[in-house]
């Protein structure tokens, strides 16, 4: 459950082709747990912009000089970005948040491979930390479409066993997408499970790849979706898309609210973007 | 009637309005409840407003089965307002029942429930099953479909829309209240709040979202995956504005939620004063989830800053003759004593019955002159 606070930007930094935004919102940093998301009002107060903008928590403080602090990174894509990306320190922000159900985390020590796509990967870093409080082996495998692009590399470094990267243009790393190396390194490390964070495509193919690995046998994967969303909070119905419940029923289920981390192999990933037939109360 | 207005709109520091309003045979303790589509069935939004402290939630519209609704995107933001299209997902009737209605009930949570049908029986049969069921009022979403009329929007048709209203009002119990909710995308908005009222309708719900749609100038193809949306959101407050504002001048008796963009408790007194009972706010929640509760307490302070200690004076106020007001000069420096400053404070309006002839007709300039 998330709260609504009025913050006050603490910092907006470029860090390569994206921005980090730190907001001190109290209250917020205590609850977030890794994978969840705040929803940032943009544009100001009396604004023609609507709609909260919705950002993976990248990492919090709970105590410090100014109180609790929130980060999250994000892309200028549109007016709402572009007037986060012009705010600045002590500007008032209001912030909603920690949102939507965090990563699963296994109960034992287990290896775990975290693959993050862009700026997808900024919630990998705080799930990165809890994995390894509870003594588990992280590794990483990180892809972009440019050098420019890629997102923590070296926070990557640091908290993994190994990191591999891959650009679409090669220009860090291993030419080609994250999915081309992922068999590999699936196999090198004894990954036990994958967690991903990225766009929906590089999802899927994650997704393909652990459901093969070990010769079909599979492993888990935990996926955060990327879905656009109007009120982050569950009530406006926008960011659905077809998810299979524990009684086997497909349901247009939120994003926000029912998700957006999701168990790789509960989503119907032959129906995205569509109301598929056999879900429930789909019209014939 | 005779209401004594402040010329001086000021805040003010203790709030004591009585902000009770009468909607049919329900009455709640205060005007402004959630739209439906808007806040689920309450429970999320429930994290972010006292839900008992406000009138109550509407809830999303819902049907006799189960629904999945449309494909994505559903949505599209526009200036000041957004586009959606999520085609009435919903559980269905049954699990409403007992998982909704009775979360509402548990919680103390006055319940309107709004319901979609595609077929004049169906409004019917959701009405039936709602019978002995904790519901404040029962809310018709018109704008749907007709299945047995080429697919005719109910609300666009005053006999279609009346003979849903009749069905409603036949298969529930004569002292449940059931409030029309009507489209503006009609010629003659009056025309249909009328046909509601003589089938049965207790009140009007006005306004649902309007018909709007965006095309992606990058694929060149509709956004929506359903092409058109309703479209809500301030951008639409004047049109709902209106709506209110004529069919309280031709039906002053009906009592009126108004929908349309609220955001502040100034915008919902617009409303109030345009002759509505009470208020919904609806795609505000989404930019600001604890709207609901803050439009109720602004609308509140709103209303002791003009010098109002009951909601109900303002009902419908702004379509009082216009009174004429001699604009206040300022004093000149130096020319009120000290000690009667005080005295002098803003002095009360009198909003009284006036025959119209305040100033003598020699005031006038000759206009032949």
């Amino acid at each position: 459950m998330g709260i609504q606070v009025k913050g006050e930007v603490l910092n907006v930094k470029p860090i390569g082709e994206y921005y980090s935004m730190t907001v001190v919102a109290p209250g917020v940093a205590e609850l977030t747990r890794p994978g969840q998301f705040v929803a940032v009002a943009v544009g100001g107060e009396g604004g023609g912009m609507l709609l909260r903008r919705a950002f993976s928590i990248y990492s919090v403080r709970e105590t410090g000089v100014y109180g609790g602090t929130v980060e999250f990174i994000f892309s200028v894509a549109g007016r709402g970005t572009a007037w986060l990306a012009a705010q600045r320190p002590y500007d008032p922000i209001d912030v909603v948040g920690p949102l939507g159900k965090p990563f699963a985390l296994p109960r034992e020590p287990a290896n775990c491979l975290l693959v993050g796509g862009g700026y997808g990967a900024a919630p990998l870093f705080m799930l990165a930390d809890a994995l390894r409080t509870r003594g588990c082996r992280i590794d990483a495998v990180l892809g972009a479409s440019t050098g420019d692009r890629l997102f923590g590399a070296l926070d990557a470094k640091r908290m993994a066993a190994s990191v591999a990267f891959t650009t679409d243009d090669g220009t860090y790393g291993e030419k080609g997408r994250v999915s081309d190396v992922l068999p590999e390194v699936i196999d090198r490390v004894k990954a036990d499970v994958v967690y991903a964070c990225g766009p929906m495509a590089m999802l899927q193919a994650v997704q393909a790849v652990a459901s093969a690995a070990y010769d079909g046998a599979g492993i888990p994967t935990q996926l955060s979706v990327e879905e656009s969303m109007a009120c982050g909070i569950g009530v406006c119905m926008t960011c659905v898309l077809p998810i299979i419940g524990n009684d086997g029923q497909t349901r247009m289920s939120r994003s926000c609210a029912d998700g957006p981390v999701f168990s790789g192999d509960r989503i119907r990933w032959d129906a995205l973007g569509t109301v598929p037939d056999d879900a429930v109360g789909a019209t014939q | 009637m005779s209401v004594t207005l402040k010329r001086q709109v000021e805040p003010v520091r203790h709030v004591n309005v009585d902000m009770t309003t009468k909607l049919g045979s329900l009455t709640v303790s205060d005007p402004v409840f959630t739209a439906s589509g808007c806040a689920a069935a309450g429970q999320e939004v429930g994290q972010y407003n006292d839900l008992t402290a406000i009138g109550g939630v509407v809830t999303k519209s819902i049907q006799l089965n189960a629904r999945a609704g449309r494909a994505t995107p559903r949505m599209a933001e526009t200036p000041s307002g957004m586009l959606n299209s999520i085609g009435l997902q919903g559980p269905g009737i049954d699990v409403f029942i007992n998982r909704d209605l009775a979360w509402l009930e548990e919680h103390g949570v006055t319940a309107v429930v709004s319901i979609a049908g595609h077929t004049v029986e169906e409004y019917g049969k959701l009405a039936g099953k709602l019978r002995g069921k904790p519901v404040g009022m029962i809310e018709v979403n018109i704008s749907c479909p007709n299945v047995e009329d080429r697919g005719q929007v109910f609300a666009c048709d005053k006999s279609a829309a009346a003979s849903v209203i009749q069905a409603v009002r036949r298969a529930a119990p004569p002292s449940q209240p059931i409030f029309a909710k009507l489209s503006p995308d009609v010629t003659d908005i009056v025309e249909i709040a009328k046909a509601c009222v003589d089938a049965g309708a207790n009140g009007l719900s006005l306004i649902n979202t309007t018909l709007g749609m965006v095309i992606d100038t990058v694929t060149m193809r509709p956004l929506l995956a359903g092409v058109t949306g309703g479209l809500s959101g301030p951008a639409i407050r004047p049109l709902a504005l209106r709506c209110v504002w004529q069919v309280h001048q031709a039906l002053p008796e009906i009592p009126l939620f108004g929908i349309g963009g609220i955001r502040t408790g100034n915008d919902a007194l617009e409303f109030i004063l345009a002759g509505a009972s009470a208020v919904q706010v609806g795609t505000v929640i989404f930019h600001d989830p604890g709207a609901p509760a803050r439009v109720s307490r602004e609308l509140r302070e709103a209303l002791a800053a003009r010098g109002m200690d009951r909601l109900e004076q303002a009902i419908g106020l702004a379509h009082r003759a216009p009174e004429l007001v001699v604009p206040e000069l300022p004093d000149p420096p130096g020319d009120v004593p000290e000690a009667d400053a005080d005295a002098a404070e803003a002095p009360a309006v009198v909003v009284a019955e006036t025959d119209g002839d305040a100033l003598a007709e020699d005031w006038w300039e000759d206009q032949d002159a």
